[in-house]
């Protein structure tokens, strides 16, 4: 190994070693942010490194320089305008986009090598097929993902007469074709029926998956495209992409099983899809018969005026009215008076675990107000008021039993507060597609309207009463 | 099989082992900015594409080569963009008013990352 080769390996060593104490350093918030400038560090050093090999190499033509330049400029632009401008809570949708196109770049990888360099046997042609495979349906998958959150493709899932047949011959077809590849016998022809083939799998494979499941879909594809990179290392044998890729592999895996965990769901179970049709299981909660309390903005404003301790219960609802400013007004406004006001925030808030944090960060709320599930329900029974807005499935008392679609899943216990407030556009369910037993509660009042306008009524409503 | 390959299966194997424990100690809150991380490590496919560019040679190669170089830059760098602005809204609001009012809102990593698209310039 010349003197030259020596450096660029140690400076991947380096990288590699960034990235793992970058992802450690997110252990807490207080660091995370510098965990991410390191990690932004190694990747600018491994790059740095590559782009050297290049100029050493000195065989590169002026063609393969423009391409490499003009590619790398326009898909900067393109990540960092993008990245710029999307607004908080679509940002799940773009992160998804950026997979994609990860997957994508992985993929291609693989395709290049096969058209040109030509396999060398088969620790290169399996890495090869196997990149192929999960690049495409993680290129395909991500891209459906990120439609159905950003309502480009119906987040109900989709089902069709004989679907299932479908992405079973599709995946025979794809396992074939991922068999023949690897063990160098199938030509161009292979390389082809396998692209087409994972691109394909991976639509019919999102699809009939309901959009309030994609968090854990996109986790899924970001654990296949941090394979596929690694796949893509074995392909080229340059073991930055092999450690970063596998580091990736490893933590969407792990990322994805807690994000199942936490709405009781297994993973097998999410990837059949389907949920969220709202069929059978509805049967078994309830009858739903009880009567709704539907409250005013001033009733509520009184009640969260007087109250001594109020917790906000903020779901996908709010997420999606963008009314995180709102709440944090109408806490501002009912701490100056006094109350003791705190946030509770379901693990899977929002449309991705964390993702509520990150909405209510934005608009200044302090960390030390939000409090996470364990925290927060042995309090329920002493507080005023809890005001739910746009949460469903996740304070529903019926998860407690059994028999019912949510049965286990861990819920806020929100009905053992003295009293409660929810806000919510209409009676529509969840995505469990089940009747929620806190909306009949008597001590439930109602509150219909998109939770922006909900919370400045109210907002509004407590300055007059009160102010 | 060749040494090479068996080194290249060890580090996989390790990085693999090393990704589930550093992983699993993040706590529920940093989940979306941890998933937006490691999206934005796996960019580091760029250097791949830079590689394969290398040896491409004709039309198809060149084509291939721009469209992954493209795909894995957005990757990375918007990945790293969008991940700092994330944990930017964790620091206390008035270090975060502090920090834009001297007009430095912005965020070294992106630079980081932007700057490495620069260098191969």
């Amino acid at each position: 190994m010349s003197a030259f080769d020596t450096v660029i390996r140690l400076v991947y060593l380096s990288a590699a070693t960034l990235f793992v104490v970058g992802l450690h350093l997110m252990n807490s918030p207080v660091t995370a942010r510098r965990g991410n400038l390191l990690s932004g560090a190694g990747m600018t050093a491994a790059i740095l490194a590559t782009v050297a090999v290049l100029i050493a190499d000195g065989s590169v033509g002026v063609t393969a320089w423009l391409v490499v330049i003009a590619g790398t400029a326009v898909g900067s632009v393109a990540g960092y305008v993008a990245a710029r401008r999307v607004r908080m809570t679509a940002m799940p949708q773009l992160v998804s986009l950026f997979n994609a196109a990860g997957g994508g770049a992985a993929a291609l990888v693989a395709v290049h090598d096969f058209t040109h360099v030509g396999s060398s046997g088969l620790h290169v042609s399996i890495p090869l097929a196997l990149d192929v495979l999960i690049g495409g349906v993680t290129f395909s998958g991500s891209l459906i993902a990120s439609g159905k959150l950003h309502g480009v493709v119906p987040g109900q899932p989709i089902l069709f007469p004989g679907s299932r047949v479908v992405t079973i011959l599709v995946a025979v077809v794809m396992a074939v074709a991922t068999v023949l590849l690897a063990v160098g016998t199938g030509g161009v022809a292979a390389l082809v029926v396998l692209a087409v083939a994972a691109l394909v799998f991976g639509v019919t494979m999102v699809l009939p998956i309901g959009g309030a499941d994609m968090p854990v879909v996109i986790s899924l594809l970001n654990a296949f495209t941090g394979t596929a990179v690694a796949m893509a290392g074995f392909v080229i044998g340059n073991t930055v992409l092999i450690t970063a890729g596998a580091l990736v592999g490893a933590s969407g895996a792990i990322l994805t099983k807690l994000m199942a965990d936490a709405m009781n769901r297994s993973i097998g179970n999410i990837m059949l899809g389907g949920f969220g049709t709202g069929d059978s299981t509805a049967a078994a909660v309830g009858d739903g018969g009880g009567q709704v309390r539907s409250l005013s903005a001033d009733d509520a404003a009184i009640q969260l005026a007087y109250a001594s301790k109020v917790v906000i219960v903020p779901g996908y609802g709010l997420a999606a009215a963008q009314a995180q400013h709102q709440a944090q007004e109408l806490a501002a406004l009912l701490e100056a008076r006094g109350v003791d006001v705190s946030y509770a925030i379901h693990p899977v808030a929002g449309r991705m675990p964390g993702h509520m944090n990150v909405l209510l960060a934005e608009a200044n709320v302090p960390y030390s107000q939000l409090k996470e599930m364990e925290e927060i329900n042995p309090e329920f029974p002493q507080v005023d008021v809890a005001l739910v807005i746009g949460a469903n499935d996740v304070t529903n008392p019926a998860a407690r039993r059994p028999g019912s679609a949510i049965s286990g899943m861990p819920i806020l216990d929100v009905d053992k507060a003295k009293s409660v407030i929810v806000v919510k556009r209409s009676m529509g369910h969840g995505y469990a597609g089940i009747d929620n037993e806190l909306y009949t509660d008597p001590k439930t009042g109602m509150y219909f309207a998109d939770a922006k306008k909900a919370l400045a009524e109210m907002t509004a409503a407590v300055k007059v009463l009160v102010g | 099989m060749s040494e090479a390959f068996i080194t290249d299966l060890t580090v996989f194997v390790l990085s693999l082992l090393v990704g589930f424990e550093v992983i699993s100690k993040v706590p529920t809150t940093l989940h979306t900015p941890l998933m937006s991380a490691a999206n934005s490590i796996h960019g580091i496919v760029l250097a791949g594409t830079i590689l394969i560019a290398a040896t491409a040679d004709d039309v198809v190669g060149y084509v291939i080569a721009f469209v992954a170089c493209v795909f894995a830059a957005m990757n990375v760098v918007g990945g790293y963009v969008v991940t700092d602005r994330m944990l930017e809204m964790f620091k206390p609001p008035a270090a975060r008013a502090a920090a834009s009012s001297a007009g430095t809102s912005g965020n070294g990593s992106a630079r980081a990352a932007a700057s490495s698209g620069e260098v191969t310039r």
